[in-house]
Protein backbone atom coordinates (compact mmCIF):
# COMPACT_ATOMS: atom_id res chain seq x y z
CA UNK A 1 0.00 0.00 0.00
CA UNK A 2 2.91 2.54 1.33
CA UNK A 3 4.85 1.50 -2.64
CA UNK A 4 1.30 2.50 -3.83
CA UNK A 5 1.04 5.79 -2.88
CA UNK A 6 4.78 6.70 -3.27
CA UNK A 7 4.49 5.69 -6.86
CA UNK A 8 1.28 7.94 -7.11
CA UNK A 9 3.19 10.71 -5.30
CA UNK A 10 6.07 10.72 -7.60
CA UNK A 11 3.97 11.49 -10.66
CA UNK A 12 6.06 8.56 -12.49
CA UNK A 13 6.54 9.79 -15.90
CA UNK A 14 5.25 6.06 -17.43
CA UNK A 15 2.13 5.79 -15.27
CA UNK A 16 1.34 9.21 -16.15
CA UNK A 17 1.17 8.46 -19.91
CA UNK A 18 -0.28 5.30 -18.85
CA UNK A 19 -3.49 7.77 -17.16
CA UNK A 20 -3.12 9.87 -20.03
CA UNK A 21 -3.83 6.96 -22.53
CA UNK A 22 -6.93 5.90 -20.47
CA UNK A 23 -8.23 9.20 -20.44
CA UNK A 24 -7.99 10.11 -24.05
CA UNK A 25 -9.34 6.59 -25.37
CA UNK A 26 -12.30 6.72 -22.92
CA UNK A 27 -13.23 10.32 -23.51
CA UNK A 28 -12.68 9.85 -27.10
CA UNK A 29 -15.29 6.97 -26.92
CA UNK A 30 -17.74 8.55 -24.93
CA UNK A 31 -17.74 11.46 -26.80
CA UNK A 32 -18.56 9.26 -30.43
CA UNK A 33 -20.30 7.36 -28.55
CA UNK A 34 -22.85 10.25 -27.40
CA UNK A 35 -22.70 11.70 -30.42
CA UNK A 36 -24.51 9.05 -32.46
CA UNK A 37 -26.21 7.42 -29.33
CA UNK A 38 -28.32 10.54 -28.19
CA UNK A 39 -30.23 11.46 -31.96
CA UNK A 40 -30.54 7.25 -31.98
CA UNK A 41 -32.35 6.70 -28.25
CA UNK A 42 -34.06 9.94 -28.74
CA UNK A 43 -35.64 8.82 -32.45
CA UNK A 44 -36.25 5.92 -30.54
CA UNK A 45 -38.41 7.44 -28.26
CA UNK A 46 -40.86 9.39 -30.00
CA UNK A 47 -41.02 7.20 -33.04
CA UNK A 48 -43.70 4.25 -33.67
CA UNK A 49 -43.51 1.99 -36.62
CA UNK A 50 -44.14 -1.93 -36.23
CA UNK A 51 -41.02 -3.66 -34.35
CA UNK A 52 -40.04 -0.77 -32.23
CA UNK A 53 -40.75 -2.56 -29.07
CA UNK A 54 -38.73 -5.72 -29.80
CA UNK A 55 -35.97 -3.27 -31.01
CA UNK A 56 -35.97 -1.45 -27.37
CA UNK A 57 -35.80 -4.75 -25.82
CA UNK A 58 -32.66 -5.23 -28.13
CA UNK A 59 -30.75 -1.86 -27.08
CA UNK A 60 -31.67 -2.59 -23.73
CA UNK A 61 -30.24 -5.98 -23.70
CA UNK A 62 -26.99 -4.53 -25.80
CA UNK A 63 -26.03 -2.65 -22.44
CA UNK A 64 -24.91 -5.72 -20.90
CA UNK A 65 -22.57 -6.56 -24.23
CA UNK A 66 -19.67 -8.75 -22.82
CA UNK A 67 -16.46 -6.50 -23.22
CA UNK A 68 -14.41 -9.37 -24.81
CA UNK A 69 -17.36 -10.36 -27.13
CA UNK A 70 -17.11 -6.96 -28.17
CA UNK A 71 -13.24 -6.58 -28.55
CA UNK A 72 -13.12 -9.96 -30.45
CA UNK A 73 -15.32 -8.83 -32.82
CA UNK A 74 -13.69 -5.57 -33.76
CA UNK A 75 -10.51 -7.55 -33.57
CA UNK A 76 -12.24 -9.64 -36.60
CA UNK A 77 -12.96 -6.56 -38.25
CA UNK A 78 -9.41 -4.72 -37.94
CA UNK A 79 -7.31 -7.83 -38.41
CA UNK A 80 -5.28 -7.75 -41.57
CA UNK A 81 -7.72 -10.33 -42.91
CA UNK A 82 -10.69 -8.35 -42.05
CA UNK A 83 -12.60 -6.48 -44.05
CA UNK A 84 -11.03 -3.50 -42.69
CA UNK A 85 -7.92 -5.00 -42.29
CA UNK A 86 -5.78 -2.08 -44.71
CA UNK A 87 -6.81 0.70 -42.35
CA UNK A 88 -4.09 -0.55 -39.85
CA UNK A 89 -5.97 0.40 -37.15
CA UNK A 90 -5.41 -3.05 -34.51
CA UNK A 91 -3.10 -2.54 -31.78
CA UNK A 92 -3.62 1.00 -32.33
CA UNK A 93 -5.53 3.40 -29.72
CA UNK A 94 -7.60 3.93 -32.72
CA UNK A 95 -9.17 0.56 -32.54
CA UNK A 96 -9.16 0.94 -28.67
CA UNK A 97 -11.33 3.95 -28.84
CA UNK A 98 -13.82 1.30 -32.02
CA UNK A 99 -14.02 -1.18 -29.48
CA UNK A 100 -15.13 0.88 -26.60
CA UNK A 101 -17.35 2.85 -28.70
CA UNK A 102 -19.37 -0.17 -29.70
CA UNK A 103 -19.19 -1.17 -26.15
CA UNK A 104 -20.72 2.12 -24.55
CA UNK A 105 -23.16 3.37 -27.56
CA UNK A 106 -25.88 1.46 -26.02
CA UNK A 107 -25.77 2.06 -23.23
CA UNK A 108 -26.20 5.92 -23.70
CA UNK A 109 -28.62 4.99 -26.36
CA UNK A 110 -30.92 3.13 -24.46
CA UNK A 111 -30.79 5.34 -20.71
CA UNK A 112 -31.53 8.20 -23.49
CA UNK A 113 -34.22 6.67 -24.79
CA UNK A 114 -36.13 6.43 -21.57
CA UNK A 115 -35.35 9.81 -20.37
CA UNK A 116 -36.91 11.34 -23.47
CA UNK A 117 -39.61 8.61 -23.89
CA UNK A 118 -40.54 10.02 -19.91
CA UNK A 119 -40.08 13.47 -21.61
CA UNK A 120 -42.40 13.16 -24.13
CA UNK A 121 -45.20 12.25 -22.32
CA UNK A 122 -45.17 15.64 -20.26
CA UNK A 123 -44.09 17.54 -23.08
CA UNK A 124 -45.53 15.27 -26.18
CA UNK A 125 -49.01 17.00 -26.19
CA UNK A 126 -47.38 20.84 -26.36
CA UNK A 127 -44.96 20.26 -29.04
CA UNK A 128 -47.46 18.06 -31.18
CA UNK A 129 -49.54 21.63 -30.99
CA UNK A 130 -47.17 24.11 -32.13
CA UNK A 131 -46.38 21.58 -35.17
CA UNK A 132 -43.45 19.89 -33.89
CA UNK A 133 -43.03 16.26 -34.26
CA UNK A 134 -40.47 13.87 -35.39
CA UNK A 135 -37.28 14.11 -35.56
CA UNK A 136 -37.57 18.33 -34.47
CA UNK A 137 -39.53 17.09 -31.46
CA UNK A 138 -36.58 14.34 -30.64
CA UNK A 139 -33.97 16.66 -30.76
CA UNK A 140 -35.68 19.40 -28.73
CA UNK A 141 -36.46 17.11 -26.32
CA UNK A 142 -32.52 16.63 -26.13
CA UNK A 143 -31.84 19.65 -25.49
CA UNK A 144 -34.41 20.38 -23.28
CA UNK A 145 -33.37 17.46 -20.89
CA UNK A 146 -29.40 17.67 -21.73
CA UNK A 147 -28.73 18.10 -17.71
CA UNK A 148 -30.52 14.29 -16.98
CA UNK A 149 -28.66 13.06 -20.01
CA UNK A 150 -25.69 13.75 -18.26
CA UNK A 151 -26.51 10.60 -16.17
CA UNK A 152 -26.48 8.43 -18.97
CA UNK A 153 -23.10 10.02 -20.20
CA UNK A 154 -21.57 8.91 -16.99
CA UNK A 155 -22.98 5.56 -17.20
CA UNK A 156 -21.03 5.16 -20.90
CA UNK A 157 -17.93 7.10 -19.36
CA UNK A 158 -17.92 4.38 -16.27
CA UNK A 159 -18.14 1.69 -18.92
CA UNK A 160 -15.40 2.88 -20.99
CA UNK A 161 -13.19 3.66 -18.12
CA UNK A 162 -13.69 0.57 -16.03
CA UNK A 163 -13.63 -2.44 -18.51
CA UNK A 164 -10.26 -4.21 -19.70
CA UNK A 165 -11.72 -6.89 -21.50
CA UNK A 166 -11.99 -5.06 -25.23
CA UNK A 167 -8.69 -2.72 -25.19
CA UNK A 168 -6.96 -5.71 -24.15
CA UNK A 169 -7.69 -7.37 -27.05
CA UNK A 170 -7.83 -5.28 -29.95
CA UNK A 171 -4.97 -2.61 -28.13
CA UNK A 172 -2.49 -5.83 -26.84
CA UNK A 173 -1.55 -3.83 -23.84
CA UNK A 174 1.73 -2.82 -25.81
CA UNK A 175 3.64 -1.07 -23.38
CA UNK A 176 4.14 2.61 -24.61
CA UNK A 177 1.75 2.44 -27.32
CA UNK A 178 -1.52 1.07 -26.21
CA UNK A 179 -0.97 0.36 -22.26
CA UNK A 180 -4.10 1.70 -20.53
CA UNK A 181 -4.79 1.73 -16.65
CA UNK A 182 -7.08 -1.25 -16.83
CA UNK A 183 -4.69 -3.52 -18.73
CA UNK A 184 -2.17 -2.46 -16.66
CA UNK A 185 -3.42 -3.56 -13.63
CA UNK A 186 -4.18 -6.95 -15.08
CA UNK A 187 -0.75 -7.26 -15.85
CA UNK A 188 1.04 -5.75 -13.15
CA UNK A 189 -1.44 -8.47 -10.66
CA UNK A 190 -0.35 -11.70 -12.48
CA UNK A 191 3.72 -10.48 -12.56
CA UNK A 192 3.30 -9.83 -9.23
CA UNK A 193 4.21 -6.05 -9.10
CA UNK A 194 1.39 -5.03 -6.58
CA UNK A 195 1.89 -1.43 -5.99
CA UNK A 196 2.11 -0.35 -9.75
CA UNK A 197 -1.47 -2.23 -9.89
CA UNK A 198 -2.68 -0.68 -6.49
CA UNK A 199 -1.51 2.88 -7.36
CA UNK A 200 -2.99 2.80 -10.81
CA UNK A 201 -6.52 0.97 -9.26
CA UNK A 202 -6.54 4.03 -6.70
CA UNK A 203 -6.03 6.80 -9.63
CA UNK A 204 -8.55 5.18 -11.80
CA UNK A 205 -11.25 5.42 -9.03
CA UNK A 206 -10.35 8.79 -7.92
CA UNK A 207 -10.19 9.45 -11.74
CA UNK A 208 -13.81 8.40 -11.96
CA UNK A 209 -14.76 9.80 -8.99
CA UNK A 210 -13.95 13.66 -10.18
CA UNK A 211 -15.29 13.32 -13.21
CA UNK A 212 -18.85 12.30 -11.95
CA UNK A 213 -18.47 15.12 -9.39
CA UNK A 214 -17.31 18.16 -11.92
CA UNK A 215 -20.53 16.59 -13.74
CA UNK A 216 -22.63 16.79 -11.05
CA UNK A 217 -21.57 20.23 -9.89
CA UNK A 218 -22.72 21.38 -13.99
CA UNK A 219 -25.96 19.71 -13.47
CA UNK A 220 -26.57 21.11 -10.20
CA UNK A 221 -26.04 24.64 -11.44
CA UNK A 222 -27.66 23.96 -14.45
CA UNK A 223 -31.14 22.47 -12.86
CA UNK A 224 -30.96 26.09 -10.31
CA UNK A 225 -31.19 28.02 -13.70
CA UNK A 226 -33.37 26.53 -15.28
CA UNK A 227 -35.98 24.68 -13.42
CA UNK B 1 -60.41 31.59 -43.29
CA UNK B 2 -60.20 27.69 -41.69
CA UNK B 3 -63.55 28.68 -40.06
CA UNK B 4 -65.94 26.87 -39.63
CA UNK B 5 -64.91 23.70 -38.40
CA UNK B 6 -67.23 20.73 -39.19
CA UNK B 7 -67.55 17.71 -36.75
CA UNK B 8 -69.48 14.95 -38.85
CA UNK B 9 -70.38 12.15 -36.48
CA UNK B 10 -67.58 12.05 -34.34
CA UNK B 11 -66.52 9.69 -31.65
CA UNK B 12 -63.97 9.04 -29.49
CA UNK B 13 -63.33 5.41 -27.59
CA UNK B 14 -60.66 4.40 -25.50
CA UNK B 15 -60.12 1.59 -23.62
CA UNK B 16 -64.34 0.40 -24.99
CA UNK B 17 -65.16 3.24 -23.01
CA UNK B 18 -66.92 5.87 -25.29
CA UNK B 19 -65.55 9.12 -24.49
CA UNK B 20 -67.29 11.30 -27.07
CA UNK B 21 -70.82 9.97 -28.61
CA UNK B 22 -71.23 10.15 -32.43
CA UNK B 23 -71.75 14.00 -32.19
CA UNK B 24 -72.22 16.44 -34.94
CA UNK B 25 -71.21 20.26 -34.61
CA UNK B 26 -70.15 23.51 -36.40
CA UNK B 27 -67.97 25.96 -35.17
CA UNK B 28 -68.08 28.89 -37.16
CA UNK B 29 -65.89 32.70 -36.55
CA UNK B 30 -67.62 34.88 -33.83
CA UNK B 31 -69.44 34.13 -30.67
CA UNK B 32 -67.30 32.84 -27.98
CA UNK B 33 -67.86 28.89 -27.40
CA UNK B 34 -68.02 27.41 -23.82
CA UNK B 35 -67.74 23.84 -23.52
CA UNK B 36 -69.68 23.21 -20.03
CA UNK B 37 -69.71 20.23 -18.15
CA UNK B 38 -68.79 18.28 -15.33
CA UNK B 39 -65.27 16.84 -14.49
CA UNK B 40 -65.35 13.67 -16.81
CA UNK B 41 -68.44 15.15 -19.75
CA UNK B 42 -65.51 14.14 -22.10
CA UNK B 43 -65.03 18.29 -22.95
CA UNK B 44 -60.96 18.01 -23.16
CA UNK B 45 -61.34 14.83 -25.31
CA UNK B 46 -63.41 17.03 -27.86
CA UNK B 47 -61.12 20.17 -27.55
CA UNK B 48 -58.37 17.65 -28.85
CA UNK B 49 -60.51 15.92 -31.26
CA UNK B 50 -61.22 19.99 -32.60
CA UNK B 51 -57.33 20.50 -32.34
CA UNK B 52 -56.09 17.51 -34.11
CA UNK B 53 -54.25 16.23 -30.98
CA UNK B 54 -56.62 13.03 -31.23
CA UNK B 55 -57.82 10.96 -34.31
CA UNK B 56 -61.64 9.94 -33.48
CA UNK B 57 -62.49 7.15 -33.35
CA UNK B 58 -65.18 7.25 -35.85
CA UNK B 59 -66.80 10.02 -38.03
CA UNK B 60 -64.81 13.35 -39.47
CA UNK B 61 -63.65 16.66 -38.58
CA UNK B 62 -62.90 18.87 -41.37
CA UNK B 63 -61.98 22.86 -41.52
CA UNK B 64 -63.05 24.93 -44.02
CA UNK B 65 -59.83 24.90 -45.39
CA UNK B 66 -58.28 21.86 -46.76
CA UNK B 67 -54.56 22.88 -46.43
CA UNK B 68 -53.65 20.98 -43.61
CA UNK B 69 -50.33 23.31 -43.18
CA UNK B 70 -52.39 26.36 -43.10
CA UNK B 71 -54.82 24.99 -40.44
CA UNK B 72 -52.47 23.76 -38.08
CA UNK B 73 -50.73 27.14 -37.98
CA UNK B 74 -54.06 29.22 -37.93
CA UNK B 75 -54.87 27.57 -34.23
CA UNK B 76 -53.35 27.32 -31.14
CA UNK B 77 -53.92 25.93 -27.76
CA UNK B 78 -53.60 26.37 -23.96
CA UNK B 79 -53.41 23.85 -21.97
CA UNK B 80 -54.83 23.34 -18.03
CA UNK B 81 -51.30 22.45 -17.25
CA UNK B 82 -48.92 25.00 -19.01
CA UNK B 83 -45.83 23.04 -20.86
CA UNK B 84 -42.52 24.99 -20.68
CA UNK B 85 -39.02 24.38 -22.28
CA UNK B 86 -35.70 24.96 -20.23
CA UNK B 87 -35.07 28.32 -21.51
CA UNK B 88 -35.95 31.76 -21.26
CA UNK B 89 -39.90 32.73 -21.66
CA UNK B 90 -38.62 34.84 -24.73
CA UNK B 91 -37.21 31.99 -26.48
CA UNK B 92 -39.99 30.14 -25.31
CA UNK B 93 -42.19 32.08 -27.40
CA UNK B 94 -39.52 32.62 -30.44
CA UNK B 95 -39.44 28.23 -30.27
CA UNK B 96 -43.10 28.32 -31.12
CA UNK B 97 -42.83 31.02 -34.10
CA UNK B 98 -39.92 29.16 -35.49
CA UNK B 99 -41.81 26.39 -35.50
CA UNK B 100 -44.07 27.83 -37.82
CA UNK B 101 -41.72 29.02 -40.25
CA UNK B 102 -41.21 32.96 -39.10
CA UNK B 103 -38.36 34.52 -40.17
CA UNK B 104 -35.71 35.59 -37.23
CA UNK B 105 -36.19 39.50 -37.42
CA UNK B 106 -40.15 39.02 -37.38
CA UNK B 107 -39.53 36.91 -34.76
CA UNK B 108 -38.07 38.73 -31.80
CA UNK B 109 -40.22 41.24 -32.84
CA UNK B 110 -43.64 39.35 -32.67
CA UNK B 111 -42.27 37.60 -29.32
CA UNK B 112 -41.74 40.99 -27.23
CA UNK B 113 -44.63 42.38 -28.63
CA UNK B 114 -46.63 39.04 -27.22
CA UNK B 115 -44.97 39.35 -23.98
CA UNK B 116 -46.00 42.76 -23.68
CA UNK B 117 -49.68 41.85 -24.12
CA UNK B 118 -49.65 39.75 -21.54
CA UNK B 119 -47.45 41.53 -18.92
CA UNK B 120 -44.68 39.59 -18.93
CA UNK B 121 -41.75 41.47 -20.62
CA UNK B 122 -40.12 42.59 -16.98
CA UNK B 123 -39.54 38.39 -17.09
CA UNK B 124 -38.59 37.71 -20.78
CA UNK B 125 -35.37 36.84 -19.83
CA UNK B 126 -36.09 34.41 -16.88
CA UNK B 127 -36.59 30.87 -17.51
CA UNK B 128 -40.20 30.06 -18.24
CA UNK B 129 -39.65 26.93 -15.58
CA UNK B 130 -38.81 28.75 -12.79
CA UNK B 131 -41.97 31.11 -13.38
CA UNK B 132 -45.01 31.10 -10.99
CA UNK B 133 -47.89 28.86 -11.96
CA UNK B 134 -50.05 31.96 -13.20
CA UNK B 135 -47.00 33.36 -15.14
CA UNK B 136 -46.17 30.55 -17.13
CA UNK B 137 -50.65 30.03 -17.88
CA UNK B 138 -49.58 33.46 -19.33
CA UNK B 139 -46.53 33.01 -21.04
CA UNK B 140 -48.60 30.29 -22.92
CA UNK B 141 -50.92 33.10 -23.94
CA UNK B 142 -48.81 34.86 -25.24
CA UNK B 143 -46.64 32.05 -26.65
CA UNK B 144 -49.82 31.48 -28.63
CA UNK B 145 -50.97 35.29 -29.39
CA UNK B 146 -47.61 35.69 -31.36
CA UNK B 147 -48.88 33.18 -33.59
CA UNK B 148 -52.12 35.39 -34.49
CA UNK B 149 -54.18 31.98 -35.00
CA UNK B 150 -57.46 32.36 -35.88
CA UNK B 151 -59.10 29.67 -33.57
CA UNK B 152 -57.36 29.78 -29.99
CA UNK B 153 -59.04 26.61 -27.73
CA UNK B 154 -58.68 26.67 -24.34
CA UNK B 155 -59.02 23.89 -22.14
CA UNK B 156 -59.37 24.61 -18.68
CA UNK B 157 -56.88 27.19 -18.13
CA UNK B 158 -57.68 28.69 -15.13
CA UNK B 159 -58.45 25.32 -12.70
CA UNK B 160 -55.42 25.17 -10.88
CA UNK B 161 -54.76 28.92 -10.51
CA UNK B 162 -55.43 31.40 -7.76
CA UNK B 163 -58.34 34.10 -8.35
CA UNK B 164 -55.95 36.92 -8.73
CA UNK B 165 -54.28 35.27 -11.17
CA UNK B 166 -57.56 33.74 -13.00
CA UNK B 167 -58.43 36.91 -13.37
CA UNK B 168 -54.89 38.35 -15.26
CA UNK B 169 -55.92 34.76 -17.58
CA UNK B 170 -59.33 36.08 -18.19
CA UNK B 171 -58.26 39.72 -19.17
CA UNK B 172 -56.17 38.68 -22.14
CA UNK B 173 -58.34 35.80 -23.09
CA UNK B 174 -60.76 38.99 -23.87
CA UNK B 175 -57.41 40.72 -25.48
CA UNK B 176 -57.67 37.66 -27.93
CA UNK B 177 -61.30 38.25 -28.19
CA UNK B 178 -61.44 41.53 -29.18
CA UNK B 179 -58.38 41.04 -31.66
CA UNK B 180 -60.67 38.69 -33.37
CA UNK B 181 -60.05 35.23 -32.85
CA UNK B 182 -62.62 33.01 -32.44
CA UNK B 183 -62.37 31.84 -28.91
CA UNK B 184 -63.28 27.75 -27.74
CA UNK B 185 -62.59 27.48 -24.19
CA UNK B 186 -63.46 24.21 -22.19
CA UNK B 187 -64.71 24.79 -18.42
CA UNK B 188 -66.64 23.60 -15.32
CA UNK B 189 -65.98 26.77 -14.19
CA UNK B 190 -69.96 28.95 -14.62
CA UNK B 191 -68.59 32.23 -13.07
CA UNK B 192 -66.14 31.91 -16.01
CA UNK B 193 -69.17 30.84 -18.78
CA UNK B 194 -71.36 33.75 -17.94
CA UNK B 195 -67.78 36.08 -17.99
CA UNK B 196 -66.15 34.93 -21.40
CA UNK B 197 -68.75 33.24 -23.07
CA UNK B 198 -70.99 34.26 -26.00
CA UNK B 199 -72.71 30.79 -26.17
CA UNK B 200 -72.45 27.62 -24.56
CA UNK B 201 -72.09 23.85 -25.59
CA UNK B 202 -73.19 21.66 -22.33
CA UNK B 203 -71.24 18.23 -22.42
CA UNK B 204 -73.21 15.47 -20.23
CA UNK B 205 -71.79 12.14 -20.42
CA UNK B 206 -69.59 12.55 -23.93
CA UNK B 207 -72.90 14.34 -25.33
CA UNK B 208 -74.10 17.80 -26.74
CA UNK B 209 -77.30 18.16 -24.34
CA UNK B 210 -77.58 22.11 -24.61
CA UNK B 211 -76.60 24.95 -27.29
CA UNK B 212 -77.30 28.06 -26.92
CA UNK B 213 -76.59 31.96 -26.13
CA UNK B 214 -75.07 31.98 -22.56
CA UNK B 215 -77.47 34.43 -21.27
CA UNK B 216 -80.94 32.06 -22.46
CA UNK B 217 -78.32 28.70 -21.08
CA UNK B 218 -78.24 30.18 -17.78
CA UNK B 219 -81.64 31.92 -17.60
CA UNK B 220 -83.89 28.78 -18.94
CA UNK B 221 -81.32 25.44 -19.40
CA UNK B 222 -83.55 23.37 -21.92
CA UNK B 223 -82.67 20.43 -19.93
CA UNK B 224 -82.88 18.81 -16.52
CA UNK B 225 -79.08 17.89 -16.50
CA UNK B 226 -78.57 21.53 -17.33
CA UNK B 227 -80.68 23.20 -14.96
CA UNK B 228 -78.88 20.48 -11.84
CA UNK B 229 -75.71 21.32 -13.11
CA UNK B 230 -76.17 25.21 -13.05
CA UNK B 231 -77.53 24.89 -9.79
CA UNK B 232 -74.74 22.62 -8.60
CA UNK B 233 -76.44 19.24 -8.28
CA UNK B 234 -74.55 16.33 -9.29
CA UNK B 235 -76.35 15.45 -12.82
CA UNK B 236 -76.43 11.86 -12.50
CA UNK B 237 -77.48 11.75 -8.61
Amino acid sequence: MRGAFALIGSLDGKLLDIVALSLEVSLSAVFLATLLALPLGAALAVARFPGRHALVVLLNALMGLPPVVVGLVVYLLLSRAGPLGKLGLLFTPGAMVIAQTILILPIIAALCRQAVEDAWREYGEQLRSLGVDGMAAALTLVWDIRFSLFTAVLAGLGRASAEVGAVMIVGGNIDGVTRVMTTTIALETSKGDLPLALGLGIVLIVLVLALNAAADVVKQAAQRRYG
Amino acid sequence: MILPLRLDRVSFAAGGREIVAPLSLEIGAGPNTVILGANGAGKSVLMRLMHGLLAPTAGLVAWNDGDRGRVRRQQAMVFQRPVMLRRSARANVIFALQAVGVAGKERERRADEALREVGLSHLAERPARVLSGGEQQRLALARAWALHPEVLFLDEPTASLDPSATREIETVIKAFDASGTKIVMATHNLGQARRLGDEVIYLHQGRVLERAPVDEFFKQPATAEAAAFIKGELPWV
